[in-house]
C-alpha cells in the first residue's frame, strides 16, 4: 500500500479536501442566495406570467446567457480582476470563490425558472382568487409547490460546482483539482491523481445521494 | 346580486381581438344557484372569472351588490376577492400543504385572523365537508370526491358570500358528482350562498340549479328558469344540451317518430300532475288510442316533472287535448 501510494501525503490530501468542501459550500451558499431571486423574477417577468415584462425578462435572460455561454476555464481567467477588486487576491480558496458563483448562480436561476414553471397554473389561479397579492402568490405557494424541483436543482448545482471548483486548480484555486493538477499532472504522480479523483467522485455520489432523499422528502406529490 | 352591464371580453391575438365574450347584459341574484352552460370554448371560463376579474372585462361594467367591481383599485381588488369563493375542475390544492393548511391558507393570506379563530374555522370547515379525520392528510393521499370537499371547504374559508365553480364536478365520477352537488345545493340553502356554477353537463344545471344560461359562440343564447329552459328549449344549442342529457341521439329520435302513425304529442307534466293517473281516463273519454314513444320522470332541482311523447290514433284528438291541457300539462304538438 504504502509502496503503491508513495508519493500519496495524506494530511495534504486532508487539507485538500477540506479546501475543496468550502469552496463548494461557500460558492453553493452565494450561487442559491443570488440565483433564486434571479430565478423568481426570470419566471415572473416571462410571457404571460405574473408581472409580464418582455423588456426586464430579456435583459436579465442575456446576462444569464452570457455568463452560462462563457466556458467556465475562460470565465476564471476573465474574472481575475473582478476577484482580486473583490476580495483582494484572484489565488487560493478565497479567490476561487466569486468565478464559481458566477457560473454557478445563472445556471440556478435556470433551473429555478424551469422549476417553477412546472407549478400548475391553477395553483397560481387559485391563489389570486384568494386574494393573494404577488409576494404571497411566490412565498406562499409557489415556493413551497417548486420546493422539490429546487432542491434537485440545488444538487445539481453543488455538483457543477463541483467540477468547477477542480478547475479552479488550474489558475491557483487551492483544492483537490489543484493537487491534482500540481502533483498529479505537473509532477506525473498517477497515484495522487487517482486518489484525488476518487475522493471527487465519492464527494459527487455523496451529494447526489442527500439531494435525491431531500427531493423524496419534500415532494408530497 | 351581480349585474352585468354590457360586459365584453376580447383577447389580443397577434395584433388581433379575439372576442371571447361579446357584450352581455345578466343578472344574478341573491342566493340562487346559477348554472351557466356551455361547449368548452363557448365563452363560459370567461364569463365565471370576469366575476372575480381573474380575467378583467375590455368593455362594460360588472357591479356586485351595486357597486362597480371594474373601477376597484389592486387593494379593493384583492380584499373583494375574499369574499368570493373559487372551486375548479382540477381542485387546485397545494400539493405541498395538509389538507387542514390548504383550508387555513385563504385565512393566512388574509392576514386579519389569530391563529386560533384559524384553527376553530379549520374544524369547522372539515366537519362540515366530512372530512375531519383527513386534516393531516396530503391532497395526494386523497380520491377526487375528497379533493374536491378540500376545495369547497377552502372556499368558503373566509365566509364568503359569493361561489364561483368552475367545472367543479367534470373530473368526478357521477356518484361523487351527485353528493358534491348535493354538498352545494346544502350550502346554498344553509348559507344562502350565491352560486355561479359552469358546467358542459345539462344533468349538473338539472340537478341543482334555479336558473341557467346557455352560452354558444361567445354570447348567451337563452336563459331563464331552468324548468322553462330544459322542459322547452329554445335554442337549437339548448336542444342540444336537454338531448344529450338524456341520453338521446336526435337522428335516432327523427327515426323513431317516422315510424309511429297517427299524431305525435309531447306532454310535460310538472310538479304534482306528474304523479297523476291521467292518460287512461283521457283515452276513455276522448277515445283515443295511445302508445308511448319514449317518457321520462325525473327532478328538476326539488320539482319532479315528467316528459311523454304519445303517438295518438283514433278518437276525438281536440277532447284529448282540451283534458291534457285543464290538468295543468303542457302539450307540444310534435307531428
Amino acid at each position: 500500500m504504502d509502496i503503491l501510494l508513495s508519493n500519496v501525503d495524506w494530511p495534504e490530501i486532508g487539507v485538500a479536501s477540506w479546501d475543496t468542501l468550502v469552496m463548494v459550500g461557500m460558492s453553493l451558499l452565494f450561487s442559491v442566495l443570488a440565483g433564486l431571486p434571479v430565478g423568481v423574477l426570470l419566471f415572473l417577468t416571462g410571457k404571460r406570467q405574473l408581472l409580464e415584462q418582455p423588456v426586464a425578462y430579456a435583459v436579465l435572460s442575456f446576462v444569464v446567457n452570457v455568463l452560462r455561454s462563457i466556458p467556465f476555464i475562460i470565465l476564471l481567467i476573465v474574472m481575475i480582476p473582478f476577484t482580486v477588486m473583490l476580495i483582494g487576491t484572484s489565488l487560493g480558496v478565497a479567490g476561487a470563490i466569486p468565478p464559481l458563483v458566477a457560473g454557478g448562480a445563472p445556471f440556478f436561476a435556470r433551473l429555478v425558472e424551469t422549476s417553477l414553471r412546472e407549478v400548475d397554473r391553477g395553483i397560481i389561479e387559485a391563489t389570486q382568487a384568494m386574494g393573494a397579492n404577488v409576494r404571497q402568490i411566490v412565498f406562499g405557494a409557489l415556493l413551497p409547490e417548486a420546493l422539490p424541483g429546487i432542491i434537485a436543482g440545488i444538487t445539481v448545482t453543488a455538483i457543477t460546482l463541483v467540477s468547477y471548483a477542480a478547475m479552479s486548480g488550474v489558475i491557483g484555486g487551492g483544492g483537490l483539482g489543484d493537487l491534482a493538477i500540481r502533483f498529479g499532472y505537473q509532477r506525473f504522480q498517477t497515484d495522487v491523481m487517482v486518489i484525488t479523483v476518487a475522493l471527487l467522485v465519492i464527494f459527487v455520489q455523496v451529494l447526489q445521494m442527500i439531494g435525491d432523499r431531500l427531493v423524496l422528502y419534500f415532494s408530497r406529490k | 346580486m351581480i349585474v352585468f352591464n354590457q360586459v365584453q371580453k376580447s383577447y389580443q391575438v397577434g395584433g388581433r381581438a379575439i372576442p371571447a365574450l361579446l357584450p352581455t347584459d345578466m343578472t344574478i341574484e341573491t342566493g340562487e344557484v346559477f348554472g351557466i352552460v356551455g361547449h368548452s370554448g363557448a365563452g363560459k371560463s370567461t364569463l365565471v372569472r370576469l366575476i372575480n376579474l381573474l380575467e378583467p372585462p375590455t368593455g362594460g361594467d360588472i357591479l356586485i351588490d351595486d357597486e362597480n367591481i371594474t373601477g376597484y383599485s389592486a387593494a379593493e381588488l384583492r380584499a373583494f376577492r375574499r369574499k368570493v369563493g373559487m372551486i375548479f375542475q382540477h381542485f387546485n390544492l397545494l400539493s405541498s400543504k395538509t389538507v387542514a393548511d390548504n383550508i387555513a391558507f385563504p385565512m393566512k393570506l388574509a392576514g386579519i385572523y389569530s391563529k386560533a379563530e384559524i384553527r376553530e374555522r379549520v374544524q369547522e370547515l372539515l366537519a362540515r365537508v366530512s372530512l375531519t379525520d383527513q386534516a393531516d392528510k396530503y391532497p395526494s393521499q386523497l380520491s377526487g370526491g375528497q379533493k374536491q370537499r378540500v376545495g369547497i371547504a377552502r372556499a368558503l374559508a373566509c365566509r364568503p358570500t359569493i361561489l364561483l365553480c368552475d367545472e367543479a364536478t367534470s373530473a368526478l365520477d357521477p356518484q361523487t358528482t351527485q353528493s358534491v352537488l348535493r354538498l352545494l345545493g346544502d350550502l346554498n340553502k344553509e348559507l344562502g350562498l350565491t352560486i355561479v356554477l359552469i358546467t358542459h353537463e345539462m344533468d349538473v344545471v338539472r340537478r341543482v340549479c334555479d336558473r341557467v344560461a346557455v352560452m354558444d359562440g361567445g354570447r348567451v343564447v337563452e336563459m331563464g328558469a331552468v324548468s322553462d329552459v330544459f322542459l322547452h328549449p329554445q335554442h337549437p344549442t339548448t336542444r342540444d344540451f336537454v338531448f344529450e342529457s338524456e341520453s338521446v341521439d336526435s337522428q335516432e329520435r327523427q327515426q323513431d317518430l317516422q315510424k309511429a302513425s297517427g299524431r305525435i304529442l309531447r306532454l310535460t307534466f310538472r310538479g304534482e300532475s306528474t304523479y297523476q293517473p291521467l292518460l287512461g281516463s283521457v283515452a276513455r273519454a276522448s277515445g283515443v288510442d295511445f302508445s308511448i314513444l319514449s317518457g321520462r320522470i325525473d327532478h328538476i332541482k326539488d320539482t319532479p316533472y315528467g316528459q311523454l311523447t304519445l303517438s295518438l290514433v283514433g278518437g276525438d284528438l281536440e277532447v284529448a287535448m282540451e283534458a291534457l291541457e285543464a290538468a295543468d300539462v303542457h302539450v307540444e304538438v310534435v307531428r
